[in-house]
């Protein structure tokens, strides 16, 4: 495929596109502006025909590797499809043109859509309470750990310093528990993937503000000893967090309050199916028990007796963490989340973590008879698993990135490499229960080729993707000389 | 089978420090620098903080992942590589000479004690 000019060299002097035409603006308009503030030369932007543009966009777009193009196995991530009936229902005129300012009595539908979405994350999460208001997970994150903070504040224990953070949690925790002004203190994962509790109980202490964990885990299993977890830092005075970003295998069957869970943060772009942004508009609802209601960040959508809507802010609620934006999360993406619950229902958000499993079980067991080693071979997968090529790379030289790269000239997205890190030469493999199994079929019969290939002809393998608009890219150059602005 | 100097000592999360004086230098193992892959940024402790053994004292950083670094004796920093910040590849080449990391001003002698001799961290790095 020949490489792709970049929208700047198409440029000719006085091309222009009608549609993308910017329209004059009157002086008067214009002078409210300070004459210092006001640009005194055109912006270097590409002068190119509306054809141009079309054509430039279209072609770099089916370069993508993308869901609704292939199969798209990237664990800890739920690549799950996103219904167009979600996209459709958030695109309506009523929802579309609503000002975020405008008043509640004009906004009851909005207002009443959102209440009901609260409820549907409160029943399926087991929580006492859900604000809609973090605009993403690390949004969540942060909202979920400043409110284990003003817990501990309110009550004048002061000495808690310390975030317990097991191996096998999201990578995210960390960086959250120390944007929130924690320490970390790592706690180990056994060799079967549960958490060392004899280590935990020794971690814990009155340092200990509280355990952020993943469940199940990013070893792709189900923490087994939960309730014995949450006992440890429960008796030490500690709270417990769920990062959601594994919620899609347990979505309907078990519910983190149950385990014991004080606060959750819930990935709509992962478990609901809202679009993966790219960095663009994600939502990162936060749920919590009892005893941290009192701190939840607002705006959230609140009921009166009449049965009318109404915005809860910190008016009503004056011990809220307060607000994370301007207004309350991402709109667009909450009513796409709300229309997937409702379209679900009870039955077929247990279906979700039903076929979730089952598909990613399957993928294992069949991927396993190919030849590939999984990470706990003696552990049945959650919705995800892991895959470990250290032998192939000690013997035959060929990595996990090699087969990840080889995956693309199959037309296969590649999964996770090299994360969770506890794991050498890892793949972390999440198939979501929205894959067929022919599509799953079909990743075997890639994998399956490519382990051949590994044997046969490991030099043509360590240098995929042979199909790409590009070839192998260099990562180490591109992350030491970072260089994102465009000039002549 | 990766480069493990004798006469230094090692910690199970891959650092090693060699004692000159009282003076103990930090850096990577030659095992650890192959299992990151070739690194893209390293951050270092600030001179004169001051650190107890097994403190987070720095990061390595690489395309697959950041890791961070400990100190593997107690003091205070006392020096740091400063080319590192240019040219992080120097732990990739040369991860016990060019590619050190920090120096520490050990407070406790016996610290060194605690530490795995070559042929302890060879067999640990076998057993992994």
């Amino acid at each position: 495929m020949s490489e792709t000019k970049l929208i700047f060299q198409l440029s000719q002097p006085g091309r222009s596109a009608v549609s993308q035409a910017p329209k004059a603006v009157a002086e008067d308009k214009l002078s409210a502006i300070p004459a210092h503030l006001r640009r005194q030369q055109k912006p270097a932007l590409p002068e190119v025909s509306e054809m141009q543009v079309v054509r430039h966009y279209t072609n770099l777009s089916s370069k993508n590797f993308a869901i609704d193009k292939q199969f798209y196995p990237l664990g800890s991530c739920t690549m799950k499809y996103n219904p167009r009936g979600a996209n459709r229902a958030a695109m309506l005129p009523g929802f579309l043109n609503r000002h975020p300012l405008a008043p509640e009595t004009h906004s009851q539908g909005f207002l009443s859509c959102m209440f009901e979405l609260q409820n549907f994350l409160k029943e399926v999460t087991g929580m006492k309470g859900v604000s809609l208001a973090p605009m993403a997970g690390a949004q969540g994150e942060f909202a979920g750990v400043a409110m284990i903070r003003a817990y501990h504040e309110a009550r004048g224990d002061e000495a808690r310093t310390e975030i317990l953070i097991p191996e096998a949690a999201h990578g995210t925790n960390p960086a959250t528990a120390v944007m929130c002004g924690y320490k970390v203190r790592e706690v180990p994962v056994g060799k079967d993937g549960d958490v060392d509790l004899e280590a935990l109980k020794a971690a814990c202490g009155p340092q200990t503000a509280g355990l952020m964990m993943t469940n199940p885990s990013t070893c792709g299993v189900f923490e087994r000893q939960i309730e014995a977890i949450a006992k440890t830092v429960h008796e030490a005075g500690g709270l417990l967090y769920y990062d959601g970003a594994n919620l899609n295998a347990i979505l309907g069957k078990v519910r983190p309050g149950d385990m014991g869970f004080d606060v959750i943060h819930m990935n709509l772009h992962k478990t609901f199916a809202t679009p993966h942004g790219g960095g663009g508009p994600g939502a990162g609802p936060v749920g919590v028990s009892e005893r941290l209601l009192p701190y939840l960040p607002t705006p959230m959508a609140g009921q009166r007796d009449d049965d009318s809507y109404y915005w809860v802010d910190t008016d009503t609620l004056p011990t809220s963490i307060g607000h994370l934006s301007a207004f309350m999360g991402n709109a667009g993406v909450l009513l796409r989340a709300y229309y997937y619950a409702r379209s679900l229902g009870r039955d077929g958000m247990i279906r979700v973590g039903e076929f979730s499993t089952l598909a990613a079980n399957y993928l294992l067991k069949r991927l396993e008879a190919i030849g590939c080693t999984a990470a706990y071979p003696d552990r049945r997968a959650s919705h995800e698993f892991i895959l470990t090529f250290a032998k192939e790379a000690k013997e035959l030289g060929v990595t996990a990135m090699d087969i990840a790269k080889r995956l693309l000239d199959y037309n296969q997205h590649a999964p996770t490499t090299y994360f969770p890190l506890l794991v050498p030469e890892c793949f972390l493999i999440e198939p979501t229960e929205t894959e067929s199994k022919e599509a799953l079929d079909e990743f075997v019969d890639a994998m399956a080729a490519i382990m051949e290939e590994a044997r046969t002809e490991p030099d043509m393998v360590k240098e995929a993707p042979f199909t790409q608009p590009v070839r192998r890219l260099d990562d180490v150059k591109a992350a030491r000389e970072l260089d994102l602005t465009w000039s002549e | 089978m990766s480069e493990i100097p004798a006469e230094l000592r090692y910690a199970s999360s891959h650092e090693w420090a060699k004692n000159e004086d009282g003076t103990v230098t930090v850096g990577i193992t030659a095992h650890a620098q192959d299992a990151m892959g070739d690194l893209v940024y390293v951050e270092l402790p600030e001179v004169g903080q001051v650190v107890a053994a097994g403190d987070e004292a720095g990061v390595v950083e690489s395309v697959k992942a950041a890791s961070d670094i400990y100190a593997p004796v107690s003091g205070e920093i006392v020096e740091i590589n400063e080319a590192l910040e240019d040219e992080p590849e120097l732990v990739n080449n040369a991860p016990y000479e060019g590619g050190w990391l920090f120096k520490i001003a050990m407070s406790e002698e016996t610290d060194l004690d605690n530490l795995l001799t070559a042929d302890q961290y060879q067999a640990q790095i076998e057993s992994e």
